[in-house]
């Protein structure tokens, strides 16, 4: 039952199958079986089966809320729950409990999902590793995988198995991990460079950023207002669409959420791709990229064009500037949202009375990690009264610069952008810190970033497993508001490709009868 | 300059390595000088063209002091309380380290 996606699993409590008790004991129990994952920071055991048992009532008497309804779910630890610890992975607000849900979080909770717990991320959501919170880094899933342990098996090493463990890349890393691990059906991550996109991609699964405006973000503790969106990890693109629909729409509370009508995000089945016409940007095919993900890009495209589908090259010239564009408007925005940290409302306080200055100085020195504190003083560097021009002002310019660089190449006449989204698939966590955080967030970002720059719609979908046995996604940008579409191509590439399911029985010991397939049919047709 | 952005951020360097870090990170965005930006305006928002939201000014929600006052680690009655605002933090060379008073 866990292996299904979430729309089975709604129509099996429809159906009575499962009552959501039986569903949610199900993901607890598997939640602690791959608690070496570190993907939880908090597991809300209480409130999920109080949550369950309601859904369960509503079920008996036919009332159910909808395709949520007595679904686990998890959510980023820097999204706001009420009463529910939020640290954002951070000695800063260890401790600290919001009196208020996140816009996103109470529209699960009014569909009736069930809140499995808040997953682990680098801290404040700097990073693409999920490795520098202070709970420690978050384990890819495949790590321990049939597929990659096969693989590695077949060459001689002499490292303990147990110490070369992937990232999950970053900074959702915990949200992705615990979708590709089964312990729910869809979680929530944060995305302003790439951070939903990049942890989906490593970890096999589905990570879809919205266009900026769609979806609220009151309650998620902020990075960069202009760049941030919630983001959304699943197992399928129709999951994805699913809670895309419930999530979208403008919210009071958040002023920069556009006032559109809602669209629907039911996505048809395409069949005919010949209309489309998918856009190849050139300056995406950097000498860093692998040459498996390169070549599982030009099988990609190939394919498109094998269905009748029109396919150019395309070019956004600025792309190279991308990355220290953002670098100087990410670190600026940083410095501004991170000041609210001073120990006075809420969050760490340390023991200095001398002044006010002093005990804000000392509380965010130990509160915050290097790399937190990095940003900030590069961000104030950068809006320093004798730099502001010169680099803040001058880095939203080329921002301009880079934005109309997809408005141009839409306006040619293409529909989706196709890339890869990451450099290679996930590397071993002892290679990864071999190098700093912002060294390591500018090439996991690379493919990135320049979308949350220009607030288009961008989804990494899961193609094929690398030689290594590793999951490689490749991403798919759309136009702005455009999402329905972007992700109907991402439908139908996902079943054009058939991405295997990870493989975990071996470590989970006697989990078989959490994957057994039913027998008994699942109808779809709700 | 490393002084003074101390003491703006009220975050402190904590050392040689970070120093050398901004450094880098400066160089990095020096790399911005390349572009031509000439008759570019600055982008603040990707929703620029659009009118911005604003609500009707009626209090609708609030009174939740005693729900905010919890989260905080010092508070007398309904105050945060906070030490002297009017003291400076001392130059780098006359502070002493940091112990708890």
């Amino acid at each position: 039952m866990l292996g299904r996606t979430l729309r089975e699993v709604s129509a099996a409590l429809k159906q009575g199958q499962i009552t959501p008790t039986e569903l949610c004991q199900k993901c607890l129990s598997l939640i602690k079986k791959t608690k070496f994952l570190n993907a939880y920071i908090t597991v809300s055991e209480d409130v999920a089966l109080k949550q369950a048992e309601e859904s369960e009532e509503r079920y008996k008497k036919g009332h159910s809320l909808g395709d949520l309804d007595g679904i686990p779910v998890a959510v980023k630890d820097n999204f706001s729950t009420s009463g529910i610890e939020t640290t954002c992975a951070s000695n800063m607000l260890k401790g600290y409990v919001p009196p208020y849900n996140a816009t996103v979080v109470q529209k699960l909770l009014d569909q009736g999902a069930l809140l499995m717990g808040k997953t682990n991320l680098d801290e404040f959501a700097m990073g693409s590793g999920s490795t520098d919170g202070v709970f420690g880094p978050v384990k890819n899933p495949w790590s321990y995988s049939k597929q990659y342990r096969e693989k590695r098996k077949q060459k001689p090493h002499g490292e303990n198995e147990e110490t070369n463990w992937l990232i999950a890349g970053g900074s959702s890393g915990g949200s992705a991990a615990a979708v590709s691990a089964f312990t729910c059906f869809a979680a929530l991550g944060s995305d302003t460079g790439g951070s939903t996109r990049n942890p989906a991609a490593h970890c096999g699964v589905v990570g879809l950023k919205p266009s900026y405006g769609l979806v609220s973000r009151h309650g998620l503790i902020p990075l960069v207002n202009s760049m941030d969106v919630p983001g959304i990890l699943t197992r399928c693109v129709d999951d994805a669409a699913t809670v895309l629909g419930v999530l979208a729409g403008h919210d009071c509370k958040d002023s920069t959420t556009v006032q559109d009508p809602v669209q629907s995000f039911i996505l048809p089945s395409l069949t005919d791709v010949s209309k489309l016409c998918i856009g190849i940007p050139k300056e995406y095919l950097v000498p860093e990229l692998s040459s498996e993900v390169q070549s599982l890009w030009s099988k990609a495209a190939k394919l498109f064009e094998s269905e009748g589908a029109k396919v150019i090259e395309v070019s956004l010239p600025h792309t190279s500037y991308s990355i220290v564009c953002y670098l100087v408007l990410c670190t600026s925005e940083v410095a501004s949202n991170m000041a609210r940290f001073d120990g006075l409302e809420y969050g760490h306080r340390c023991d200095i009375k001398v002044s006010t200055e002093a005990m804000y100085a000392a509380t965010r020195r130990e509160g915050f990690n290097d790399v937190v504190r990095g940003r900030i003083l590069s961000g104030n560097f950068f809006i320093l009264k004798e730099n502001y021009e010169n680099y803040f002002i001058k880095a939203q310019k080329v921002r301009r610069l880079i934005a109309n660089d997809f408005v141009n190449v839409f306006n040619s006449g293409v529909d989706v952008l196709l890339t890869p989204t990451t450099l290679s698939e996930a590397v071993p966590y002892m290679e990864f810190i071999k190098e700093d955080n912002r060294t390591r967030s500018a090439q996991g970002d690379i493919f990135t970033q320049a979308v949350n720059m220009a607030g288009l719609p961008a989804v990494s979908v899961p193609m094929a497993l690398s030689s290594q046995g590793l999951p490689v996604g490749l991403q798919f940008i759309g136009r702005a508001f455009c999402d329905q579409q972007l992700l109907t191509v991402a439908k139908w590439f996902e079943k054009q490709v058939q991405f295997p399911v990870i493989q975990l029985q071996e470590i989970m010991g006697d989990c078989s009868s959490v994957f057994e397939n039913d027998l008994a049919s699942v109808s779809l047709k709700q | 300059v490393v002084e003074h952005l101390e003491r703006l951020a009220l975050v402190d360097f904590g050392g040689p390595e970070a120093v050398a870090r901004l450094e880098r990170a400066v160089a990095v965005a020096d790399r911005l000088r390349a572009v031509d930006t000439d008759g570019v305006q600055p982008l603040e928002s990707v929703l620029e063209d659009r009118c911005l939201y604003l609500r009707s000014d009626n209090v609708v929600e609030g009174n939740c002091a005693e729900e905010l006052l919890r989260n905080s680690h010092r508070v007398v009655e309904e105050y945060f309380v906070a030490p002297p605002g009017n003291i400076s933090l001392p130059k780098l060379d006359e502070q002493e380290p940091f112990s708890p008073s």
